[in-house]
């Protein structure tokens, strides 16, 4: 359930709500991250929930001291209201089986509160594509069939990919053909539950492996700029800094602490 | 997928844990109306419950709408408890109020009821001599305490954690806690899970005022030295007057020990 932060609970109606799904390479987490760190959103509640391993730490975001020590939870709820957009962090996985308890009340939330379209940004295996999927971009999308069609019209003008159907069973032959999404946790799970409560609901997915999946993350944030034009595109201009985005403080020391000089 | 050296192809974990995900997916698929019964059914009989801990009857009320109080202090793990047991609860009159049994289909026995007593992990004490640790405050003004231990690997830092003075303290508080702590707060990039953490976000979430104090020790079993690390607590606002005689406590901690190593040592 959604709990504010402060007393009274935001208007999120019209709003457009960005969130990942806890999928390969945690790439839709990342770009998340970087989406709040660099649009500076504040935070306004958090999703409490126990379908999440609970963990604590203090702010990720953090710019300096003062502003380093505010608690945060495994799911918290940001906003940037002059953009309408609000964004739902996931930080860790789901219990076993909860994941579709998950779903419904985070969809139930979504009608609820009024928002007018969901983003979920997500990843797929990558050893999972198929020829023509090795040959093509790594990024997808999906959109559920109630979005508007003003929204698909821009997304077929960007000449996008539609992530494509495979079969349902691919051990056998004969299998019918679906939506799939390896890898991508409760990604397909989202998209069904969205298709039958009429929730437009887009996905944005790329191809990934788990490794260092930074420059993953950053490919889909620029991905979903091309659409939603969060930031202003790379310019020639030399004075604007070569990475648009803002790592936050806590992607520091992602592949451990420091090694003892003694090793060498 | 993933490729070894060996020519084999191996199932690479996911850290982002969706393997768990697909396996629940394709035993959806698979499962008939009867298994998804048998699994309702058990999630059914999971439960906490609280008890008093000498008649092993149920609480008929919450435990703090019984004993309100403006203070809670749990102590997680068995160093934190033995600096609770050894400082704390060896000053004033400590009473047993209640313990906590839980079951899930994880336990080796069929339900709560056949619990032997020394698996009840969880119990409750009050002390009956001090107002402050209770008093019938709303719970807004009760202020937890969180008393728990890691192991020093779990702690991130540039440096290598070889050369870390282990043990160290380090503290986390809930935005409505404005009390200072008597040891630094935990750095970025580094989290908290499990009970502590669960303890920590309802707290932050209700708003309520709350301080886990962790240590990080390269000693995970009973150790003096890591309990020891938790001393500077004893000044802090959050314990402040419940260990009246710190040089006994530490005679009562010792003997603790000598019990421990006693029944550890296989070759006696």
């Amino acid at each position: 359930m959604f709990v504010p932060c402060g007393d009274w609970v935001p208007d999120l109606t019209g709003f457009t709500l960005l969130m990942p799904a806890v999928s390969v390479g945690n790439v839709g987490q990342l770009a998340i991250d970087l989406i709040i760190s660099t649009l500076n959103m504040r935070k306004i509640g958090y999703f409490y929930t126990d379908c999440l391993v609970p963990m604590v730490g203090n702010n990720p975001y953090a710019t300096a001291e003062d502003n380093s020590t505010e608690l945060s939870t495994n799911a918290e709820v940001y906003s940037l209201p002059a953009r309408k957009l609000v964004a739902l962090q996931l930080r860790s996985i789901f219990i076993k089986y909860k994941s579709k308890s998950f779903c419904e009340k985070l969809l139930s939330w979504v009608q609820s509160s009024g928002c007018a379209k969901v983003i979920v940004l997500s990843s797929s295996h990558s050893y999972q594509r198929n020829d023509l999927q090795l040959r093509s971009t790594p990024f997808r999308y999906l959109l559920t069939p109630s979005v508007h069609k003003r929204i698909q019209n821009k997304i077929e003008s960007l000449n996008w990919q539609e992530m494509e159907k495979s079969p349902c069973i691919p051990q056998m032959d004969d299998s019918e053909f679906c939506v799939r999404v390896p890898g991508g946790g409760i990604t397909k799970t989202l998209y069904d539950e969205s298709c039958s409560k009429e929730i437009q609901m887009a996905i944005l997915l790329k191809f990934v492996s788990e490794g260092d999946n930074i420059p993953d993350a950053l490919g889909l944030v620029e991905y979903l700029n091309e659409w939603l034009q969060i930031i202003k595109p790379c310019s020639d201009d030399p004075t604007t800094p070569a990475l648009p985005w803002k790592i936050p403080s806590s992607w520091r020391l992602l592949f451990g602490s420091g090694l003892p000089p003694a090793l060498f | 997928m993933a490729a070894t050296f060996f020519g084999e192809v191996v199932k690479a974990p996911c850290r982002a844990g969706t393997e768990d995900e697909e396996e629940e997916e394709e035993a959806g698929r698979r499962e008939t109306p009867e298994d998804r019964e048998v699994r309702r059914q058990l999630a059914r009989k999971r439960e906490v419950r609280l008890l008093r801990r000498q008649t092993k009857t149920s609480l008929e009320v919450s435990l703090l709408e019984k004993y309100p109080c403006s203070k809670f202090i749990i102590a997680i793990g068995n160093n934190a408890v033995a600096f609770l047991s050894s400082f704390v609860m060896n000053s004033g009159v400590w009473e047993e109020v209640g313990c906590a049994k839980l079951w899930n289909e994880w336990c080796r026995t069929v339900d709560t009821a056949h619990l032997s007593p020394s698996e009840a992990f969880c119990v409750f004490y009050h002390l009956k001599s001090n107002p402050l640790v209770f008093g019938s405050c709303p719970r807004r003004n009760m202020q937890i305490t969180i008393l728990t231990c890691r192991h020093v690997t779990d702690y991130k830092t540039s440096e290598s954690t070889g050369s870390l003075p282990s043990p160290f303290l380090k503290a986390l508080k809930t935005q409505n806690c404005k009390d200072t702590a008597c040891c630094s707060l935990l750095e970025q990039p580094n989290i908290v899970h499990g009970l502590p953490a669960a303890v920590l976000s309802y707290c932050q979430v209700w708003k309520i005022p709350a301080i886990l104090y962790l240590c990080y020790t390269d000693v995970m079993k009973l150790d003096l030295i890591t309990v020891e690390a938790f001393k500077p607590i004893l000044s802090s606002r959050s314990l402040k007057g419940l260990a009246k005689n710190i040089p006994q406590g530490t005679e009562v901690l010792k003997k603790l020990m000598t019990t421990n190593e006693i029944q550890s040592n296989i070759y006696t």
